[in-house]
């Protein structure tokens, strides 16, 4: 029986969203016979959008586009087979986020790794998986570190208490993400053909709506940063038609004065003192330039990654899936070969469809009945 | 994964905060809001508070969402 969750009696429209829509539509009707992509960089934004009915409620002309927000989605498979290698090989016990677990990797997962014997725990904080490591001082940790900037400080604070402890058993395998360089590896790519972005509420707080100020300068593409809900969303795409319809694109922000120009600047600072930028492996769209963040020099001992010694692996998606595609927003997940059929929630391929927050559960738990040929 | 939660802190010690999260009680590191107090309201990201935010975010909302419509109304307007 499927398992689906009941809309979010706060996501139902109200009469103030009904409002925002009308105004939607007369936007659009304007800036018709144009197609307007926009595209959202965030899984809960996917997950919002879904379970509020968005895609059904916007002019035919205007496109909302899950792009690759969701960290869990893009971590690379061969991560997966690093992790479950350290945990099998090495006999480290694995500490992670509990979106990892079922992510499929080239060869296994975590939850699979854990059926042949690895030590695979779920944390809800970096903060806990230290605590863990001190506890058991004869026994080695790695944290999976997976996120933004949102989660990349929690990381690095773990590191600084760490070191500030003299642990030796506690390490990070690093798999943090810049949003920006994608964001703008995706603005270059010609075929994508993105109008504007809704920026995620809570990687703003941290990078500030500042960051998105060369977007718009070299890329002339609105970024309005929103929260999330499908109401905050609903006005994040009037705004943004607003100003494609007056050629004034600009940074905006409705998420309220959480978000400041600058950012947070003790993450950033916490993040530049702990992480430098590597050139780092999207799932599904290849390696996009400064776009990870690796364990800078100082905390060598701590990346598991040197620690450990762990070979890179060359990376391959699996046959047929097209998470990349997805991701990049070019087809909308019930186009891909694998969707619904051998890709499911219960029976994933592809991370898009792990996560709870990828494109295709989202796509799955809320449209399914759609006529589409899944 | 992206999701951070409001919630109002309780008791200050001195890395950390207990912080009221729909009637649940967290131990949240407050390494990026020092200055948070009893009281104060905060986001909380995955163990780690990352923002302050006041009482008036929510009426703040309520002024921007009136704003963009006006804004919106205007263009509309333009020949």
């Amino acid at each position: 029986m499927q398992n689906s969750p009941t809309r979010n009696d706060a996501d139902t429209p109200t009469a103030e969203s009904a409002h925002l829509v009308k105004l939607l539509h007369r936007l659009a009707t304007r800036l018709h016979p144009r197609h307007i992509n926009v595209m959202e960089v965030c899984g809960t934004h996917t997950a919002a959008a879904q379970a509020a009915a968005l895609p059904a409620l916007l002019p035919e002309n205007v496109r909302l586009i899950s792009g690759p927000g969701c960290p869990v989605c893009v971590t690379p498979a061969a991560f997966i087979d690093q992790a479950a290698h350290l945990a099998l090989q090495h006999h480290v016990h694995i500490l992670t986020y509990g979106d990892m677990i079922r992510v499929p990797g080239q060869t296994t997962s975590l939850e699979e790794a854990r059926r042949h014997g690895a030590q695979v725990s779920v944390v809800y904080s970096a903060r806990q998986a230290l605590q863990i490591a001190a506890r058991k001082p004869d026994k080695n940790f790695v944290f999976l570190g997976i996120g933004f900037e949102t989660t990349a400080p929690a990381t690095a604070v773990a590191l600084a208490a760490a070191r500030q402890q003299h642990l030796t058993n506690f390490f990070v395998l690093s798999a943090h993400k810049r949003l920006m360089p994608a964001m703008q590896a995706l603005c270059s790519d010609q075929a994508l053909a993105i109008d504007a972005f809704i920026g995620p509420g809570h990687v703003s707080v941290i990078i500030g709506s500042h960051a998105y100020t060369d977007l718009v300068a070299r890329y002339r593409r609105p970024c309005v940063i929103a929260g999330f809900t499908g109401q905050q969303m609903l006005l994040a795409l009037v705004h943004i038609l607003t100003q494609l319809l007056d050629n004034t694109p600009a940074v905006a922000n409705v998420y309220g004065s959480r978000v400041s120009t600058e950012g947070n600047r003790r993450a950033l600072d916490l993040i530049a003192q702990t992480f430098t930028p590597a050139d780092t492996r999207w799932r599904g769209l290849g390696v996009i330039d400064q776009s990870g963040l690796a364990l800078a020099a100082p905390w060598q001992t701590f990346d598991a990654a040197h620690a450990f010694q762990l070979p890179q692996p060359p990376d391959a998606e699996p046959p047929g899936c097209r998470c990349g595609d997805v991701i990049k927003g070019l087809i909308p997940p019930a186009d891909c070969p694998l969707f619904a059929r051998r890709c499911t929630p219960d029976h994933p391929i592809g991370a898009c469809m792990v996560s709870r927050e990828g494109a295709c559960t989202a796509w799955y738990r809320y449209r399914r009945s759609e006529n589409h040929h899944a | 994964m992206c999701l951070a939660v409001p919630g109002q802190v309780i008791e200050t010690k001195d890395e950390t905060a207990v912080v009221d999260i729909q009637g649940n009680h967290l131990d949240v590191l407050t390494t990026l809001v020092p200055d948070a107090q009893s009281g104060d309201y905060v986001l909380v990201h995955a163990g780690l508070a990352i923002a302050l935010i006041s009482p008036d975010d929510y009426h703040e909302h309520q002024r921007i969402m009136q704003e963009i419509q006006n804004y919106a109304q205007r263009a509309l307007e333009q020949p």
